[in-house]
């Protein structure tokens, strides 16, 4: 929400999916008021892979080409109702890893095309290690980092940029049912900061930044004692 | 989200309840405890806390919905700050019609506590500029309320504290400027014979506003700095994002290190600073208004006991009241801080609850030392209401029972409005047996 504040500001012209009809326009007018050259919406849940593409072009259309795509949709699942249950544990990885990809495989094919422009998508520090308080949800996200990679790689000689963002623990919706504590980061925090990432062209954004030695560390621990830790 | 600005007194919520969409169903029937609205917690005191009971908090309401520049009128949710307003509306031409000394305050807060500012011999309150607000009482109903439509619940909510329902946006006035400046003249005073003086140029002025030393005495009782402002062009870089602090506070500080001695050395340093003649610069909005914004969290110098804000207005006709305040506080052993003095202009106050009021009005920051700092100020409870004035609310922990009803003789007909499901600790407190 904050990236795309910092967007209306400069005056960039938006184009907006989301799930919930009434909440996609009231942020619209948001940006619109806040400096937004022009602000198209369209209802879509991203499980709907159907009309993926028809989602592209209704983009490109209105705003005549894509510089920036950002993908910031994702579900915090619920750990013990996923190993409960196939079902939940795939809608989990079908919302936050395959769904993602699927769109991600048209805008790649079309950031190609256009040689330029940047993907920049939100992952996830629980992406770097797998843990038995989230694995679910870790598994989505790292699988997700591992498909940015190569989605970097190959992009790179178009000049496309490929980011991957790495929020730490974040005071959202999503998270409205976690107890908060120091390491919690606000969302206008996050969201600026993904905004000076896309800015920037960086590849692999840790937000806030100590995220990135706190998980350099937790990667390094052996598996071997890893695997006996509570985590 | 346990305490107010003063940091006094501490509050315990058994629950937050949290808005992020006005367009979301919201059920506040089903809440077993009352219920307070709450966003920045910029109130000094308890009116924006609920100890023991439950709080709204409406900060995730943080969307503009229209802006007219044109008309000049901002539509915006209630948790927005009056610095984003500001940050997308003065850049073209407008500005809030009213600014407190803070702009890290929500819009709900502003029509809650009807706030003034430096321009309220023109402009009157905040309120006066609400042209239109939907508030969500704890039946589910949504109530447009505006000065012809619910014109009662809407004199009832502007100034209301939040006890008649959340307000989920409001619609606002904007005031056309010629400029993003203001063009500032300082002047020095050496006593309240010439305050009384230099206010009777308030007509001349868009903003005025009095520096108080308040700890000079006798021949000096009330000397200060006058400043006086007006908006001018700002030739300067225009932010897009509302300016953050330059500098932090990011501990208690040790609660003696504003005492007498380093109060009574800055006063007289920041009195002689400033001539007697004056001379007009053009200073941006933020170093006029909003001078402690620079400092976040200036609030922590107090230390861990906090402190308080005592803000009160007397008749035009009682500055013998004013002298018996600002005497008081001077002979005292508490430590005042950072006082301002401004004359009220006769603009009505739209709300039933409204604080401000045709007079002179005093707000004094004093560290909080216990007990003689409470008694202090029930001293100075007892000079106001002889006075026939008031003791605003929105900075008030501690005034009495009695002292409300005779400041606020209107209270039992806003009494009525209140949402059965709302309260807060102030309502409590004033309202109890």
């Amino acid at each position: 929400m904050e990236t795309a504040r910092a967007y209306a500001r400069s005056g960039a012209r938006l184009f907006l999916v989301a799930r919930h009809a009434e909440r996609l326009s009231a942020v619209a007018e948001d940006l619109r008021v806040r400096g937004a050259g022009e602000v198209g919406t369209a209802v879509l849940d991203v499980k709907d892979v159907a009309r993926h593409q028809s989602l592209v072009e209704a983009a490109v259309a209105a705003l005549g080409g894509l510089d920036v795509a950002l993908l910031a949709h994702g579900t915090l699942p619920d750990q013990a109702r996923c190993q409960a249950s196939v079902a939940e544990t795939l809608e989990a990885l079908e919302i936050n890893f395959s769904a993602t990809v699927a769109l991600l495989t048209l805008l790649a094919n079309r950031f190609e095309a256009q040689r330029g422009g940047c993907i920049a998508v939100i992952g996830s520090v629980a992406g770097d290690r797998g843990r038995q308080s989230n694995y679910v949800y870790g598994a989505a996200k790292g699988g997700l980092a591992i498909f940015l990679q190569g989605l970097r790689n190959r992009l790179y000689r178009s000049g496309v940029v490929v980011i991957t963002l790495k929020p730490g623990f974040v005071d959202t919706p999503m998270t409205a049912g976690v107890p908060k504590n120091p390491l919690f980061a606000t969302a206008p925090r996050v969201g600026l900061a993904g905004y000076r990432a896309i800015e920037r062209g960086r590849d692999v954004v840790y937000i806030p930044w100590f995220w990135r030695l706190i998980m350099a560390a937790v990667k390094s621990l052996p598996e071997s004692i890893f695997k006996r830790l509570r985590l | 989200m346990g305490c107010s600005w003063g940091r006094y007194p501490p509050a315990i919520h058994t629950r937050v309840v949290r808005l992020r969409w006005r367009s979301d169903p919201v059920v506040l029937a089903d809440v077993p405890e009352k219920l307070l609205p709450f966003a920045w917690g910029r109130s000094y005191g308890d009116s924006c806390l609920n100890h023991g009971e439950a709080l709204v908090d409406v900060a995730g309401l943080d969307r503009f919905i229209a802006f007219d520049a044109d008309l000049g009128l901002v539509r915006v949710e209630a948790g927005v700050t009056l610095a984003e307003i500001l940050a997308v509306v003065a850049p073209r031409g407008w500005f809030l019609p009213v600014v407190p000394g803070t702009k890290w305050v929500s819009v709900g807060g502003a029509i809650a506590n009807d706030i003034h500012g430096k321009n309220h011999h023109r402009a009157g309150t905040f309120g006066a500029h609400v042209t239109r607000l939907e508030l969500l009482r704890s039946s589910g109903e949504r109530l447009l309320c505006s000065p012809d439509t619910h014109a009662d619940l809407f004199r009832a909510t502007v100034g209301g504290l939040g006890l008649t329902g959340v307000v989920l946006w409001a619609e606002i006035r904007l005031a056309r400027v010629a400029g993003t400046g203001i063009a500032v003249e300082r002047v020095r005073y050496p006593d309240l014979d010439a305050f009384f003086e230099l206010a009777a140029s308030d007509a001349d002025h868009e903003y005025t506003v009095a520096w108080v030393d308040c700890l000079a005495r006798g021949r000096r009782l009330g000397r200060g700095v006058y400043m006086r402002g007006d908006h001018a062009p700002w030739q300067g870089a225009e932010a897009s994002t509302p300016a953050r602090a330059r500098l932090r506070v990011p501990f208690d500080a040790p609660s003696r290190l504003l005492n007498r001695a380093t109060i009574g050395g800055f006063n007289a340093a920041y009195y002689r600073r400033h001539s007697r003649s004056g001379g007009r610069v053009t200073v941006d909005y933020d170093g006029f208004f909003f001078p402690l914004d620079a400092v976040e969290g200036w609030n922590r110098l107090y230390g861990r006991l906090g402190f308080l804000q005592y803000q009160c207005v007397v008749p035009n006709d009682r500055p013998d009241a004013l002298r018996g305040i600002l005497d008081r506080v001077s002979y005292s052993r508490e430590v005042p801080c950072l006082a301002v003095l401004k004359r009220f202009g006769d603009v009505p106050s739209p709300g039933m609850l409204s604080f401000p009021r045709p007079g002179l009005t005093l707000a004094v920051d004093l560290a909080f030392r216990g007990r003689s700092t409470l008694d202090l100020l029930d001293a100075l409870d007892a000079v106001v209401r002889a006075a026939g004035g008031a003791v605003y609310p929105a900075k008030d922990a501690r005034m009495s029972r009695d002292s409300f009803r005779a400041f606020f003789p209107a209270w039992e007909s806003f009494a009525a409005f209140v949402d059965p499901k709302f309260s807060s600790s102030f309502w409590r407190r004033v309202t109890g047996p």
